[in-house]
């Protein structure tokens, strides 16, 4: 008779479920800056509904948890939590949705790491994704904690850098590319968001072989069409990042080809 | 928040997790004949235990793993405030049910709705009670 063991361990049942729930995704784009206010929101809320307007099967998640703000540019106007052997992303714009702010609505979150560490582990234990063609992530400025978990969580999740033209944007951007490159994460490349036709950024990423996605020049029109997702497609900027889009995809065929053969 | 429910509520995703860790467990070998489980469940996640209970053994004899034994034991909330330094329980304040809701789900976003009741301060850390832990495994 073989002797009866008391295993004591401390595990987190949420850290195993969480690899399952993204099981079905096949391609996870985290957008990223060093710094906030460079349109992360915006670049990732409009390339997930361009890419949704050509049929892939795409989620946004918005991890900004101190800021969430990708509601606001998708027209949601109440918090809305549906439930089902797990909580199910909204379906807004063709897109299925998750955020802080489907639990949350506008109230103010004050976070501490740990927290939002616990935070991001049950968003992502708990939420239902099913199949989805792109996951994109849109990430709160900087190095800190969503990074960190992203990163540890999410290994596979690549990641889309937004800067503008501003020096203050991109010594930052250098220490960011620092941190996933010693790391080993898949940085797909630079967009440069608000540029004014300069090569400053240009110049950047080619110093640090980064791959240069294209530039979006300020488009003043953006605003008015934020909770307006139809009319932001019809902006100059949407149709950059149409232009992102055919980019990002593909890079993946690339990538997807080269596994193949 | 309003909350639209399915036909099921999300202690089934919870008892999934827990059901998965105890399957992943035995397939890396560190034990191969389970015969109890303990867990912990944090007083804040607010779950409810017959559901989540009824889940877990469901999700049990699905995976052929019925007869494992599920001790469940609940972990008092404990708070403590960064500023003054105060320690409080949950039954220290008062919650209305809809902000409960919505702690269910995220048990963090207690910082919203409580602050201590000491100082007021919103800053303050949750030092045990919230999520879901495996704490023991006994078997052969």
């Amino acid at each position: 008779m073989k002797e009866l063991r008391d295993i004591r361990k401390y595990i987190d049942p949420r850290l195993t479920i969480l690899n399952k729930r993204l099981k079905n995704i096949k391609r996870i784009v985290a957008v990223a800056s060093g710094k906030g206010g460079v349109g992360k929101t915006l670049v990732a809320s409009t390339l997930s509904l361009v890419l949704a307007e050509r049929n892939y099967k795409v989620g946004l998640l918005d991890l900004d948890f101190h800021g969430p703000s990708c509601h606001v540019v998708l027209g949601l106007f109440k918090p809305t939590v549906i439930e089902n052997k797990g909580v199910v992303p909204i379906e807004v714009s063709g897109l299925k949705f998750m955020s802080l702010y489907n639990f949350a609505g506008n109230a103010h979150l004050p976070l501490r790491g740990e927290d939002i560490s616990n935070l991001m582990i049950e968003l992502l234990a708990i939420t239902l994704w099913g199949d989805l063609d792109y996951l994109i992530i849109d990430m709160p400025p900087g190095t800190g904690d969503e990074l960190l978990d992203l990163m540890r969580l999410i290994p596979r999740a690549r990641v889309l850098i937004v800067t503008t033209p501003s020096l203050l944007s991109l010594a930052t951007v250098r220490r960011l590319v620092s941190l996933l490159r010693t790391q080993g994460v898949n940085i797909l490349g630079v967009i440069e968001n608000m540029s004014f036709n300069d090569d400053v950024v240009v110049k950047f990423t080619r110093d640090l072989k980064l791959k240069y996605l294209g530039r979006i020049p300020f488009d003043e029109k953006v605003e008015a069409c934020l909770g307006r997702p139809k009319d932001l497609l019809k902006t100059k900027f949407a149709a950059r990042i149409r232009e992102l889009a055919d980019e990002l995809t593909r890079q993946y065929r690339r990538a997807s080809n080269t596994k193949n053969s | 928040m309003s909350v639209e429910l399915g036909e099921t509520l999300h202690e089934w995703a919870l008892a999934e997790a827990v059901v998965d860790t105890i399957k992943e467990f035995m397939s890396k070998g560190e034990i191969s004949v389970i015969k109890s489980v303990k867990i912990r469940v944090g007083e804040l996640q607010n779950i409810d235990l017959n559901i989540f209970k009824f889940a877990l053994n469901e999700l049990l004899k699905e995976a052929s793993l019925e007869g494992i034994e599920i001790h469940i034991e609940k972990d008092e909330v404990m708070f403590k405030c960064r500023r003054c330094g105060c320690e409080w329980r949950l039954s220290d304040i008062s919650l209305e049910e809809e902000e409960l809701e919505t702690i269910h789900f995220m048990p963090e976003l207690v910082h919203i709705f409580a602050s201590c009741p000491s100082c007021g301060s919103c800053d303050f850390d949750i030092v045990k009670g919230r999520g879901i832990w495996i704490e023991g495994i006994k078997g052969y």
